[in-house]
């Protein structure tokens, strides 16, 4: 293992992210107290309990997945994409890296921002509701878990786009709105039939109510369907990448 | 040749779109030498550079780094190789020292201030070590890709047109910077479009046009040919044979006899033009007219290959 080689991107990377510090964080903290102004204070303060859970430490799962998701995307398509519109690939690709190696440092660095930002959003949720969480360390791996897959499914992205306003397409037109449908703000049972069962077809919805499980005991579909939800949508991922780098698809010619 | 450092065989690059960018190549790199590929643009050399580095899949052919396959033990392989790509590629607002410590760390070679402080000495940019790559002029921005090339240790260099669009002055210190990497034992593979560069800094030069390398030749040995000059006499009277007393410079006679042709070194110190002249007057042979010629890199390159295809056509047959 060229373990100097895959610091050496994380450093790169992660210097980046340090670059931009006071944005990339002001940006959570600000969005969130956003919410929780309007759903937790004005909202929420109408809404009755779920699940026996006041409905403004509801929402802060969901609150979390949702910039999970996005910054992991964002940040891991960003990062490798970056580098293929720089020209400065050149050097990764002549490195003696494989191609676990490479992904290890970017997905790593992208994973680690995502899931500082994550953090802070609980961090912050927690001056507006009481939020307990029932599993941390468990709420930790499945945090860990859902980064490092969204940010594997965002490297996807990051090599697939052809300009930088394709990198935005994929979170704006399909996991913003699938999760907002997903029962990032309210439970599924709340809905209506066909609505509820259509709501099953949604893959978010089994990583929110995975991650929902590790802060309240419950949640709206079995943890391990959760689990074997995230897991295949990893696995999937992974054989995205193996299939790109043994091609050489929009990376070498 | 014995024991290359480089050893490349068979190695083909076709496009999706068709186009053969390289047509069964076989070259040979020996250990310590400065190597110029020389063709025009859109000859391959850029492609043959990239795969052999691992930036483009070739779709056929071998490369055994110091008798290694390059892609079986592509770690050792990239570890003893640098790349100096034709572009100015890098992160433009990393601070100089930090993209060229980067570099050295992604080979996988432990952090060596020391080390990173010689090179950037060396190629004169230490000063400029805390400044923005954005900041530096074209001439400092070249000087750090060869940098980040060298940072970790090389044995086998490549510089894809190191002097393009590069000042006389700074292509005369990148010339100098090539030699003293050699004094080294570093081994440098460079391409150029410039006759003279080859020339200036070459042990060995190969010519490259359209995906085929049609020659590979000791500089010397091509710089005779390059340097060839033909002279042409138009006789008065056509000649039905080369008359004896002019076999010593061994003329041929074209055009009907009309014409008397004479190869000659233009770069001898005696080119034999005059006593031809003298001997010619002496056996009373009279020409109105004469001109020279020389063949220019552009005449070799049309000449190799009309060769190469009367070669190929006489195969066939």
């Amino acid at each position: 293992m060229n373990w100097r080689g895959i610091w050496a991107i994380y450093k790169f990377e992660m210097h980046r992210f340090r670059r931009t510090l006071w944005t990339g964080l002001a940006v959570p903290v600000i969005t969130t107290s956003l919410y929780f102004i309007v759903f937790g204070a004005a909202i929420g303060s109408r809404m009755s309990e779920i699940n026996g859970i006041d409905y403004g430490s509801f929402i802060v799962p969901g609150l979390m997945m949702l910039s999970l998701f996005t910054e992991s995307i964002f940040n891991a398509s960003f990062g490798i994409h970056m580098p293929r519109f720089t020209g400065t690939i050149y050097e990764i690709l002549s490195a003696p890296l494989s191609a676990f190696e490479t992904v290890l440092g970017y997905v790593g660095a992208a994973a680690s921002k995502a899931m500082i930002v994550a953090l802070v959003i609980l961090a912050t949720a927690n001056l507006f509701v009481d939020v307990r969480v029932e599993h941390p360390l468990l709420m930790l791996m499945y945090l860990l878990l859902v980064a490092v897959t969204f940010c594997l499914f965002g490297f996807i992205v990051g090599i697939w786009a052809k300009g930088f306003e394709q990198l935005q397409v994929i979170p704006l037109l399909i996991v913003t709105p699938l999760t907002f449908l997903g029962g990032a703000f309210y439970s599924i049972d709340m809905l209506g039939e066909p609505w509820r069962s259509l709501t099953l077809f949604n893959p978010v919805v089994y990583l929110i109510n995975g991650f929902r499980w590790t802060f309240f005991g419950t949640a709206d579909v079995p943890v391990a369907i959760s689990l074997a939800a995230t897991f295949g949508f990893l696995l999937a991922c992974l054989a995205g990448i193996g299939w790109i780098f043994r091609t050489g698809y929009r990376l070498k010619q | 040749m014995s024991d290359p450092i480089l050893s490349i065989r068979g190695l083909r690059k076709s496009y999706a779109s068709g186009t053969e960018a390289l047509k069964a190549v076989d070259l040979d790199i020996e250990r310590g030498e400065i190597f110029a590929l020389l063709g025009p643009n859109g000859a391959g050399k850029t492609t043959l550079i990239n795969i052999v580095c691992g930036t483009v899949t070739p779709s056929g052919g071998t490369v055994l780094v110091d008798g290694k396959d390059w892609l079986r033990n592509y770690r050792e392989a990239r570890t003893r190789i640098g790349l100096v790509p034709q572009e100015l590629t890098m992160d433009v607002f990393e601070p100089l020292i930090s993209t060229v410590s980067f570099s050295r760390e992604l080979f996988g070679r432990a952090p060596d201030r020391g080390k990173i402080e010689r090179i950037l000495r060396d190629l004169s940019l230490w000063d400029k070590r805390n400044q923005i790559l954005k900041d530096l002029s074209g001439g400092m921005k070249r000087r750090v890709m060869i940098a980040k090339a060298l940072a970790h240790e090389p044995d086998i260099l490549f510089l894809d047109e190191p002097t393009a669009g590069v000042d006389v002055e700074l292509r005369r210190d990148m010339w100098k910077l090539v030699r003293r990497l050699r004094e080294d034992g570093t081994t440098i593979i460079l391409t150029t479009h410039y006759i003279e560069e080859a020339e200036e800094m070459a042990d060995r030069v190969g010519v490259i046009n359209k995906g085929e390398l049609i020659l590979v030749e000791e500089k010397h040995a091509l710089m005779e040919k390059l340097g060839r000059k033909v002279l042409h006499l138009h006789l008065a009277e056509p000649l039905s044979a080369v008359p004896p007393a002019l076999a010593e410079w061994g003329p041929k006679l074209s055009d009907e006899g009309n014409t008397l042709v004479y190869e000659f070194d233009a770069k001898a110190e005696r080119t034999g033009i005059p006593s031809l002249l003298s001997a010619m007057r002496d056996a009373g042979i009279a020409f109105k007219d004469l001109d020279t010629k020389q063949s220019s890199l552009e005449d070799i390159f049309v000449g190799l290959i009309h060769e190469q295809r009367d070669e190929q056509g006489s195969a066939a047959q």
